[in-house]
């Protein structure tokens, strides 16, 4: 196994700053495990990185401490996040996963790991009881699989809560042919959150009260501000609204920095990452939201930042202050930092709980100004995708409409049009409500980010440097609704959830397109395992090639499957405790 | 469901049209049978390590979307000059399935005055509402006595926590309890619970002071402050009254106090 620093990396010895980040409470394997040799190799507060083809990968328990509090991380060759691996295009690599993890740990026995966005034999994949049997204590598995893609990804476990706890880490791909796009200096960005709580009780509390973490409920004192502002009957008119659904408008995540420490490569904003640069120089940073339930929202104070690929594909570049990173989503980024010695990477989560934050500075040690987090917002009935049709939506029944006129109505008119919704929706008590009239949203860039003042990305700016590389038109579509209930805490695709649903039946080598409608009013990234997700516009044309869709509330989005991997494969939402509730499916692609 | 199967039945079918246009022998049509065009990158020809590598394993995937969860919470937990009451509930089960237990009674000056428990099983039955069935005991007042029990339990429109039970006992008595609180938001922490219980009864029951009809309501305003989620101790008013048969048989046919106590839940 060989160790180098990434192209163009900087290669300052990490102690000093390592010893910084204990003292700061940062991402530190606590109770003496002292960075190994290697570690100090590795380029100043980048994560240890292995390359190569043939890698040896354990997986065991390590102690962390980010909050004051030690506790157990699932981890792999003891390092949060687990080493950067660094694959080249069109080689085969190897590597052999063994679980290290003790006698009677309390996440489990089994383990695994699962190349996310990453195409691959079936067997490969690393998905317990879909695509392999998983990696039980004392075992190793052997992945072994051509490289047959480049770009920045991630991998992580598929096994329980493990991802929660730690096991996930960056994944680069270096391509055959140079990127179309030049840069001097490259780092991952990776952003996590981290719960001292074992995930399995926050999975149970979410079932008990799954408004734990809202604490910004609307109260009494903002009833009498919002009657200052908008008149009493409006704001009654307002209440009744969301009364009659039942519903929160700051129901935007159910897990936030009241239960999070948000991380940015494994260290806290106290410990404060920093990627150096000279000034002039440009600077890729991948990001990777690797957490298990937070979307963030990026920017760089005094910076533009050049979007230039997204889960790994190469797009047309696009220049924008801000963007929204889905969980499970990559985007790489050129930034040419210039005119003062540092400039602050500032990630908020989606409900502006809380926030991580890193630095690119000339040297180690500086810092610019944190901005605060900004106010946080509440969802409106349009956000919810409801429209005009608000009033109808606590108890419709849509089992009259007509749904052979609705069949295709989908992809993505502009003008909102009335929604059918699957027969199993109706009369379920899993399913607390449908979007009336969802629409693509391809070009609004989130609840928060509206009218910001900055220019922030959007799915519509996002377009693939490549045509459809498959070129035919789908031969049939499936529609999936994302369903749910707020207080039960159950999530599904159609009103059911995984345990109660057969495989989803693909024809190996058939083109097909998947319909996805949000009934819920939570945002939820859908992500296919083994193929391309090729997301439509509007008009349903090819629009950009990706691993993982994010599908807002209110949302209809569609995007071209082609079905060229034979097998079983994982399709679920990549929130983690949506994903153990049950929006999940298998997908099976047969001859 | 079944629109996503008809939908898969016609793709088989229409396969299966395809196939028979096809010259050798694949079990499958490529490309996809509806649209007759060929990819512009070709689809890899199918080899037997593709095969073997997409069987499926043995284990099956662990499934925790329908896990066992449980939840236990001590509504109300109150002293008050003389005495005190609780009232509480647990559940154990899965999404579809629990087994409920309630419980309420009151204790005054160190005697048992009413108590009594609820065995029950709930199932959703709509989007807000669980049925739930099974047994209540009485403890007190008076000898012992069982009621069947039937009801429903959820969330009306603006958030009223609603729980509306009917009992039959023996020798043809009924019973009934319907119980609403809602949370009404000072601060995220600093909530105001009203809440309101009535009991109605279908025969005179002298021995135990109640008589037919509505015969007892109960008025509380309770203001808590959540410390944690888990812990928020309160003061409250308390207003009860006797109606009817039931306020004859009483020494009082009303009665206000004032209470103390804390809520948790786990």
């Amino acid at each position: 196994m060989t160790l180098r620093t990434p192209n163009g990396g900087p290669a300052q010895p990490a102690r000093r700053r390592f010893v910084q980040g204990l003292a700061a409470g940062g991402a530190v394997a606590g109770l003496g495990l002292w960075p190994r040799a290697s570690y100090a190799l590795q380029g100043a507060g980048l994560p240890s990185v292995l390359s190569g083809t043939q890698f040896d990968l354990s997986i065991g328990e390590t102690p962390m401490n980010f909050t004051g509090r030690t506790r157990t991380a699932i981890t792999v060759n003891g390092s949060l996040p687990a080493p950067l691996l660094r694959w080249r295009e069109g080689t085969t690599v190897d590597l052999r996963v063994s679980n290290a993890l003790p006698m009677h740990s309390v996440h489990g026995h089994e383990t695994s790991i699962h190349w996310h966005g990453i195409l691959l034999p079936a067997n490969m994949d690393g998905v317990p009881g879909i695509s392999f049997d998983g990696i039980h204590r004392g075992e190793t598995y052997a992945y072994r699989f051509d490289v047959k893609q480049s770009g920045t990804y991630w991998y992580h476990s598929h096994s329980a809560y493990q991802e929660q706890v730690g096991l996930y880490g960056p994944l680069i791909i270096d391509p055959i042919e140079p990127a179309p796009f030049a840069f001097d200096r490259d780092y991952v960005v990776m952003l996590t959150d981290w719960t001292d709580l074992d995930p399995a009780a926050l999975f149970a509390r979410l079932k008990k009260m799954p408004g734990y973490d809202n604490y910004y409920k609307r109260t009494l004192g903002d009833f009498m501000r919002d009657a200052r502002r908008d008149g009493l009957a409006e704001t009654i008119e307002d209440r009744k609204l969301w009364g009659a659904m039942r519903m929160t408008p700051t129901d935007l995540a159910d897990v936030n920095a009241n239960t999070y420490t948000y991380l940015l490569n494994g260290t806290t904003s106290l410990g404060n990452w920093t990627g150096l640069f000279r000034s002039g120089e440009k600077v890729r940073l991948r990001f990777i939201n690797g957490a298990s339930m937070t979307y963030f929202d990026v920017r760089i104070p005094g910076l533009k930042m050049t979007v230039v690929a997204a889960d790994g594909q190469y797009v047309h570049p696009v220049t924008v202050d801000e963007f929204r990173i889905a969980t499970a989503e990559t985007f790489d980024v050129i930034v040419e930092p210039s005119g003062q010695d540092a400039f602050t990477i500032f990630a908020q989560d989606m409900g502006r709980t809380g926030y991580v934050s890193g630095t690119l500075a000339v040297r180690e040690g500086l810092r610019a100004p944190v901005p605060a987090v900004e106010a946080r917002q509440i969802l409106s009935m349009a956000d919810m995708g409801h429209g005009a049709a608000a009033h109808d939506m606590a108890g419709m029944d849509m089992a009259g409409m007509d749904h052979a006129a609705m069949g295709h109505a989908a992809m993505g008119h502009a003008m909102p049009a009335a929604q059918h919704h699957p027969a199993s929706e109706s009369h379920n008590p899993f399913v607390d409500m449908q979007a009336a009239s969802p629409t693509p949203k391809l070009d609004d860039p989130g609840i928060g980010l509206r009218d910001n003042g900055r220019t922030v990305l959007t799915y519509s700016m996002l377009r693939s440097v490549f045509d459809d590389p498959d070129g035919r038109d789908p031969g049939r579509d499936i529609e999936l609704h994302l369903t749910g209930h707020m207080e039960r805490f159950t999530w599904g695709f159609n009103g059911q959830k995984f345990s109660q649903a057969e495989p989803l039946r693909f024809n190996y080598g058939e083109r097909l397109r998947i319909v996805l409608v949000n009934d819920t009013m939570m945002t939820h990234p859908i992500h296919l395992h083994g193929m391309w997700s090729d997301l439509e516009d509007a008009d349903g044309n090819f629009h950009v090639r990706k691993h993982t869709i994010d599908m807002p509330p209110g949302s209809r989005r569609s995007y071209r499957v082609r079905a060229d991997a034979l097998g079983g494969w994982a399709y679920h939402c990549h929130l983690l405790f949506h994903m153990e509730a049950g929006m999940m499916r298998e997908v099976r692609v047969d001859e | 469901m079944k629109r996503l199967a008809l939908a898969l039945l016609c793709c088989v079918a229409l396969d299966a049209m395809a196939q028979d246009h096809s010259h050798h022998m694949m079990p499958m049509p490529m490309p996809a049978p509806t649209t007759g065009e060929q990819p512009k990158t070709p689809i890899p020809a199918l080899t037997d390590a593709d095969r073997a590598a997409a069987k499926p394993p043995m284990a099956d995937h662990p499934e925790h979307d329908n896990a066992i969860q449980s939840f236990v919470q001590f509504n109300r937990l109150e002293g008050f000059d003389g005495g005190l009451e609780w009232q509480g509930q647990a559940w154990i089960g899965t999404d579809t399935d629990k087994l409920w237990l309630r419980s309420e009674g009151e204790r005054i000056d160190e005697r048992t005055e009413a108590a009594d428990l609820e065995v029950l099983y709930g199932k959703p039955i709509a989007r807000w509402w669980d049925l739930v069935a099974g047994v209540r005991h009485d403890f007190k007042p008076g000898a012992s006595q069982d009621w069947a029990a039937i009801g429903v339990t959820g969330t009306t429109p603006y958030k009223i926590e609603l729980e509306a039970t009917a009992y039959i006992g023996a020798s043809g008595r009924t019973a009934a309890r319907i119980e609403a609180e809602y949370e009404a938001l000072l601060t995220n922490r600093l909530i105001l619970q009203p809440l309101v219980e009535l009991n109605l009864n279908g025969k005179d029951d002298p021995a135990r002071h109640v008589g037919a009809g509505l015969s007892t309501a109960e008025a509380g305003l309770r203001l808590r402050y959540e410390v944690t989620r888990q812990f928020a101790p309160y003061i409250g008013v308390v207003y009860e009254r006797a109606f009817g048969d039931t306020a004859d048989l009483r020494h009082d046919a009303s009665d206000t106090r004032v209470v103390a106590g804390f809520r948790i839940w786990f």
